[in-house]
């Protein structure tokens, strides 16, 4: 059926889009894409046009809240929702149902939101686990699968057939025919591995708002990933001028400072592909982040090489994020341009700020490798 | 839109429900109940709850927001109801028995408020029919001018939308035109004192006198004829009454303009409107429509809608629980001088004068409050420590919001300035030819909050268009006056003394 605000409703989401009435174009607000990690509790982005009034400072403001709580302790991000004080109020009620979101389910709104392709997994799929699914229902089979729904319903209705059935004294007897049972099959589930391999520069120009940025978009990347892959791992390497591998945590906390040898991390990616992850039976995807700043032309030609030869062969998909960064040259991203760009396993984007993660997902992930 | 009319089921429902309603006291408009489907339901209340609007993207910004929410499973719209006569509710077709029984309860509350409340006393009562009628004027210049222009003017003036006078309908703000004109006749002649003799006349009222007289009522003629004569709060009104609009302009931006006072009292009284409903849902359905199996279903509901977030206040909950305090207080005469002196806590946590006043009490309250005086009158120190409020604040260092302050006062008073004037800045308009060039002056009353400058500069290119002639806007930023000022291609600033 069609309602007359689908006509509002596609124009709202052309400015959305960007397609029509660009003036409008700044005031379009993502709301927040991360919301909260712990218990995977996570709030759905729904863009709104924020048209501009004469308003106070959201921070200056603050408020009048309700609930538990010492003086000074924190409210939980998301708390406050940002917004023009109190809007001159319509008579609509919405009841916040509060329903868990699941990772899962989390990153089937994220390909829908970005029309994201299924993965094409590559290599043998390997035969990892059988599982047991509750297919139907059987005469037979065990007292602990019994279907007391089913079975009350069979013993009822024959009792009711055979006249047998008193409503004012409801009494229902199964018999042995009456039972019914859940049925099982046992099903191959086919698994195919897949790692992820984070690489990050911190070297000194990498501040906190970039390394913000790689966090964000790195979870958004591992969500998707989780999603088509089951059991996958992650490998974390930071580099400036020498790379190390380091756990998930150091990885998004560390500031290192000096220069930056972007090879010296291809390197021990590759040296890590080689051990342990023996393409073919291996989805591989590395992804590094970087502001753009290398050590030398040289290093940079010794990445290149080493990218050519070692990791673009046996990897689905290399991908390389520039993030913006005031002391950053931003060369690197040129260079791959020239030299590997037109591979079609290599995506190269560059993230000029928060709100351009979005279009960043869609370069990594948009094309189905 | 196909409106379905209530099935015998809902229709007995309904009969039941209003019984009640009339039962209690309740005093309402007839209340037309329509059913609806879910992406029916989501497009009435995108629309604000009319089933017609005026062609605009922002509809289909909310609706976008509600049916999402409702595809995710993360919210429903619960009830959407209109003011009008008759009264017009929604229910959603989807929604179970015992939930069409809170609904209705829940909307003869609000149809009661809508009735009896003061500040909608000025409202239309047939603005469901006045919806459609702008619908159609909009949707004729549409035709007539293209739909880009007119919908860059709908956004430009909804920029504009909060800038009305709250308080107008209940004031006379601009005095009888006549009595000023008269006024301004008696003062034309200067006379000075009156002298007796004649050759006395130069001693009395010598010539610089005179002249000073002559030019201080020459002043005060000049006062009265700035525009505005004084600060103006309504700066739409002024704008329709004094900038070179379109016809097919001034057409559009009254409209929006009634919208918004339309609108007004519905977020003058968001506390006690939906307090009110929900009092009368929960007293309703509690005393007499719930049967014994919808019981659990009623309180998973009723306490769905009561929930709290830290970061914000829920009306239903805070406007519920003021009203059972007041009734409370009431039946048993917890007020006047001899409750407020006494500090014997043992004493008043026995008083107890069994006066039962508190059901009059609060039909009186809900005839005669605004938000405002609602939670300046009864909010009381018991009632913030019971409900705990508190008051919270950003903290620059730790880049999060925290919890700053319990103290009842400061609670109190966060409260009251987020719902004085809806929490907004006031601006006024000062003069309408600034530095005799025609350029519009605004100001900013500052109440120690900033504006959001990135906002505020946009939002004075805004009123730009629609003035034409170069706008300013006095403000403060971090204390210090400043003067932002747009004129039609560049913003500037200057620094001014306040």
């Amino acid at each position: 059926m069609s309602l007359k605000i689908h006509q509002d409703h596609s124009r709202f989401k052309e400015i959305v889009r960007g397609k029509i009435k660009a003036n409008l174009k700044k005031y379009v607000q993502k709301g927040e894409m991360i919301g909260k990690r712990g218990k995977d509790l996570i709030s759905i982005p729904v863009p709104f046009i924020d048209v501009p009034h004469f308003k106070y400072g959201h921070k200056e403001q603050g408020g009048v809240g309700q609930g538990d709580g010492e003086i000074g302790q924190q409210l939980a991000p998301g708390a406050v929702q940002p917004g023009s004080g109190r809007q001159a109020g319509q008579g609509e009620g919405e009841h916040a149902l509060e329903v868990d979101v699941s990772l899962d389910e989390l990153a089937q709104i994220l390909g829908e939101e970005l029309q994201l392709p299924n993965i094409e997994h590559r290599g043998r799929e390997r035969i990892l686990t059988q599982k047991i699914k509750y297919t139907g229902i059987n005469t037979t089979g065990p007292e602990s699968l019994r279907h007391f729904k089913r079975t009350y319903k069979r013993a009822l209705r024959r009792q009711i057939a055979m006249g047998a059935y008193d409503p004012a004294v409801p009494v229902v007897i199964p018999m042995r025919e009456d039972r019914r049972y859940r049925s099982y099959k046992l099903q191959n589930v086919p698994e195919t591995n897949a790692v992820i391999i984070y690489m990050m520069d911190v070297s000194g120009s990498m501040g906190d708002e970039q390394k913000e940025i790689v966090r964000i978009e790195s979870f958004w990347l591992d969500t998707w990933l989780r999603h088509q892959y089951k059991g996958i791992e992650c490998r974390y390497i930071i580099h400036d001028a020498v790379a190390r591998e380091v756990d998930r945590e150091t990885f998004f906390h560390t500031r290192e400072s000096g220069g930056t040898m972007i090879s010296s991390a291809y390197k021990l990616c590759r040296e890590i592909i080689k051990s342990d992850y023996p393409s073919g039976t291996w989805n591989i995807y590395p992804f590094h982040f970087s502001d753009g700043d290398n050590w030398s032309a040289d290093d940079t030609r010794n990445c290149v090489e080493m990218l050519r030869a070692d990791v673009l062969p046996v990897v689905n998909q290399f991908a390389y994020g520039q993030v913006e960064s005031p002391y950053g040259s931003g060369q690197f991203i040129k260079d791959l341009r020239e030299t590997v760009g037109e591979m079609d396993n290599v995506a190269l984007s560059e993230i000029s700020d928060k709100d351009a993660i979005y279009q960043s997902i869609r370069d990594f992930l948009g094309r189905g490798k | 839109m196909s409106p379905k009319s209530l099935n015998p089921r809902l229709q007995a429902l309904k009969t039941e429900i209003e019984g009640y309603a009339k039962e209690f006291g309740l005093d309402f408009f007839e209340t037309v109940f329509e059913v609806l489907s879910y992406d029916e339901l989501n497009m009435v209340a995108a629309y604000g709850g009319f089933p017609n609007r005026y062609p605009h993207w922002r509809w289909g910004m909310d609706y976008e927001r509600l049916s999402k929410g409702y595809e995710y499973g993360l919210s429903k719209i619960y009830e959407l109801v209109i003011n009008n006569d008759p009264c017009y509710a929604y229910l959603l077709e989807s929604n179970a028995e015992v939930d069409q029984k809170l609904v209705m309860a829940h909307v003869y509350g609000h149809c009661d408020f809508f009735k009896n409340n003061f500040f909608f006393a000025h409202t239309n009562r047939k603005m469901m029919d006045e919806m459609a009628n702008h619908a159609t004027r909009v949707r004729r210049w549409v035709d007539k001018i293209g739909v880009e222009k007119v919908e860059d003017f709908i956004d430009r003036s909804l920029s504009l939308e909060n800038l009305i006078d709250y308080h107008s309908p209940y004031i006379r703000r601009n005095p009888d035109p006549r009595r000023a004109e008269e006024e301004s006749k008696s003062n034309e002649r200067v006379e000075g004192f009156k002298v007796t003799r004649e050759y006395m006349r130069g001693f009395v009222n010598p010539k610089e006198f005179l002249e000073q007289q002559r030019r201080k009522v020459e002043e005060e003629k000049q006062k009265a004829k700035k525009l505005p004569e004084r600060p103006q709060r309504d700066v739409l009104l002024f704008l329709l009454e004094h900038s070179p609009l379109e016809p097919w302009e001034f057409d559009i931006l009254a409209l929006l303009r009634e919208e918004a006072y339309y609108f007004a009292p519905q977020g003058q009284t968001k506390i006690m409107n939906e307090g009110w409903a929900s009092y009368w849902h929960s007293t309703m359905m509690t005393k007499r429509a719930l049967k014994d199996q919808e019981i659990i279903d009623y309180a998973d509901h009723h306490s769905g809608t009561m929930g709290t977030r830290p970061g914000a206040i829920n009306p239903y909950k805070l406007g519920l629980e003021l009203f059972r305090d007041i009734e409370d207080r009431w039946d048993r005469g917890r007020f006047g001088k001899e409750w407020d002196e006494c500090d014997d806590l043992r004493a008043r946590r026995a008083w107890d004068r069994k006066l039962g006043q508190g059901r009059e009490k609060i039909f009186e309250v809900r005839k005669h409050y605004n938000d405002v005086t609602f939670i300046d009158t009864f909010l009381t120190p018991e009632f913030a420590l019971d409900q705990k409020l508190f008051v919270y604040g950003y903290n620059e260092k730790r880049n999060s919001w925290e919890i700053v302050d319990r103290e009842f006062r400061k609670v109190k008073n966060k409260l009251l300035l987020q719902l004085t004037n809806f929490g907004q800045p006031i601006i006024e308009v000062v003069d309408g030819n600034y530095e005799n060039r025609g350029e519009l002056l605004l100001a900013h009353k500052h109440d120690g909050q900033d504006l959001k400058s990135d906002y505020a500069r946009d939002t004075l290119k805004n009123v730009q268009t629609i003035w034409r002639r170069p706008v300013n806007l006095i403000t403060k930023f971090e204390g210090k006056g400043l003067m932002l000022r747009y004129d039609g291609q560049n913003h500037s600033e200057k620094k001014v003394e306040l």
